[in-house]
């Protein structure tokens, strides 16, 4: 018998209002097929999404890209929001935001910027991100942050390149006056999983970033929060991803696609709706895409009977179906999948870097 | 002595009342606190003005409470959420 979930109001709205962007991360978690300036929604329809999406019980918005200071609608856009009460995150790599402007964000009610960081020095960071100039440009950005007093948060993407940079840019976040830091290892999907070769940490990097994590969660208490994502290949349980598929939040694309994840459609069979046309509350609590993976019917027995399973609830669909071909298998990351050693074979032969290879940039 | 310092919400945290769901809640970065009746009336008492001490005997004068176990709760609650950065204490 099928079981009858209840689905919870949604907490979170993730809005990609963009998805142009000055840089070009090669983990970028943007989709391969950009979609371009001409179809981002209006001003009018994201302030019409935020008031939605209040109304059926979202608290914080986080304000989303590619760089959502490409946006010249921006501070309108925060006005918007903060009408509609909601506490509205900024999610910036800093490019594009001028003294002038971040003042207007702070009188439109900006609660919080997430700065994110592409490494400790120019070299590295202007490398990774693929935008010369980008790391000083960025400075001066996070010191006029600290200026206006915007609650920060210096969200930190690590790898091969720069996690043994980790007690640096721990140093950093506090130097710019970050009360808190992400110290996010890249998951790979998309364009990650495109330069996985690249990117995939050593099994010693990552021993020596979790004892460098806990060393200074006790250094840096009531100092800095210190949240750690750490890469999950070298894990044994997959993460909970998004608390549960469909339970937590949603992600709208810049043309009004609403997604369950930013990865969502990786999955083949899976279909869509657009805020343009539907009510989000239709969307949350009756869209294919969205009951898809909701609560324990779609999983295979191995999971069912799992006691962990609402812990993880499986795991990552976009990661099964990456790296399994099946959205509804068990996440590979598992020690109990049938596929962890693809897990471990990607492992092995990623952590030898191969001569000669080079970063995929994301691009238009 | 402890009870003299003075709790203040930081910028970006504040306490919100969830309609939707009729909850209190304190909005952090990345952060929804869902609030109990304790948690709330804690929160609405911290003004950036009152001490630890002050706030402890004013929820003892609402609650009709011994102050000594408030204080106790007060400090408690509030020290978790500094060691989170979520309240900063300016010196009384
Ligand atoms: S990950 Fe890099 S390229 Fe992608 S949106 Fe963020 S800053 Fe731009
Ligand atoms: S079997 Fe499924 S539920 Fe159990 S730990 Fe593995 S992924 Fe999680």
């Amino acid at each position: 018998m099928a079981e009858t979930v209840r689905i919870p109001a949604p907490l979170a709205l993730l809005a990609e209002l963009t998805h142009r962007c000055p840089l070009s991360c090669p983990y970028c978690s943007n989709p391969f097929e950009l979609i371009a300036r001409e179809r981002e929604l209006d001003t009018d329809t994201w302030a019409d999404i935020f008031r939605q999406a209040a109304e059926i019980g979202v608290l914080q918005l986080h304000l989303s890209g590619g760089e959502p200071a490409s946006r010249r609608d921006l501070v309108e856009l925060v006005e918007a929001a903060r009408e509609a009460g909601l506490y509205v995150n900024l999610i910036t790599s800093g490019i594009g935001l001028t003294r002038e402007r971040l003042e207007a964000l702070d009188a439109a009610g900006v609660d919080h910027i997430q700065l994110s960081l592409q490494g400790v020095r120019a070299e590295t960071a202007d490398y990774i991100g693929g935008y010369k100039g980008g790391f000083d440009r960025k400075m001066r950005v996070a010191d006029q942050i600290a200026e206006i007093g915007f609650a920060l948060t210096l969200n930190a993407v690590m790898h091969r390149h720069n996690l043994d940079d980790l007690p640096r840019t721990l140093e950093m976040a506090v130097e710019m006056g970050a009360r808190r830091i992400e110290v996010a290892c890249v998951q790979f999907q998309g364009w990650a999983l495109k330069n996985r070769g690249m990117l995939q940490p050593s099994r010693a990097q990552v021993y020596t970033a979790k004892a460098t994590v806990a060393e200074a969660r006790a250094r840096y208490r009531g100092v800095l929060a210190i949240d750690f994502v750490p890469p999950d290949y070298f894990a044994d349980y997959p993460k909970p991803c998004m608390g549960g598929w469909g339970s937590t939040g949603l992600n709208i694309a810049p043309d009004g696609t609403v997604l369950p994840c930013h990865a969502a459609e990786t999955i083949p069979d899976l279909t869509f709706q657009n805020a343009k046309d539907t009510p989000l509350s239709e969307i949350w609590y009756n869209g294919a895409a969205f009951n898809a993976f909701r609560g324990t019917d779609w999983m295979p027995e191995l999971c069912r009977s799992c006691d962990r399973r609402d812990l993880d609830f499986g795991g990552c669909r976009c990661q099964a179906m990456a790296l399994a071909g099946d959205p509804a298998a068990t996440d590979p990351i598992c020690r109990k999948s049938p596929h962890r050693a693809l897990v471990d074979a990607a492992i092995e032969a990623d952590t030898v870097p191969a001569p000669g290879q080079q970063f995929e940039y994301r691009k238009l | 002595m402890t009870a003299n310092r003075v709790p203040v919400l930081p910028r970006g945290v504040r306490c919100h009342h969830d309609k939707v769901r009729d909850a209190n809640v304190l909005l952090a970065p990345e952060k929804v606190l869902m609030l109990d009746g304790t948690g709330h009336a804690i929160l609405t008492s911290v003004d950036g003005n009152r001490s630890l001490d002050r706030i402890a005997t004013h929820l003892a004068e609402v609650y009709a409470a011994p102050k000594s176990a408030i204080l106790g709760d007060v400090i408690e609650f509030l020290d978790d959420l500094a060691a989170q950065r979520l309240i900063d204490y300016a010196d009384g």
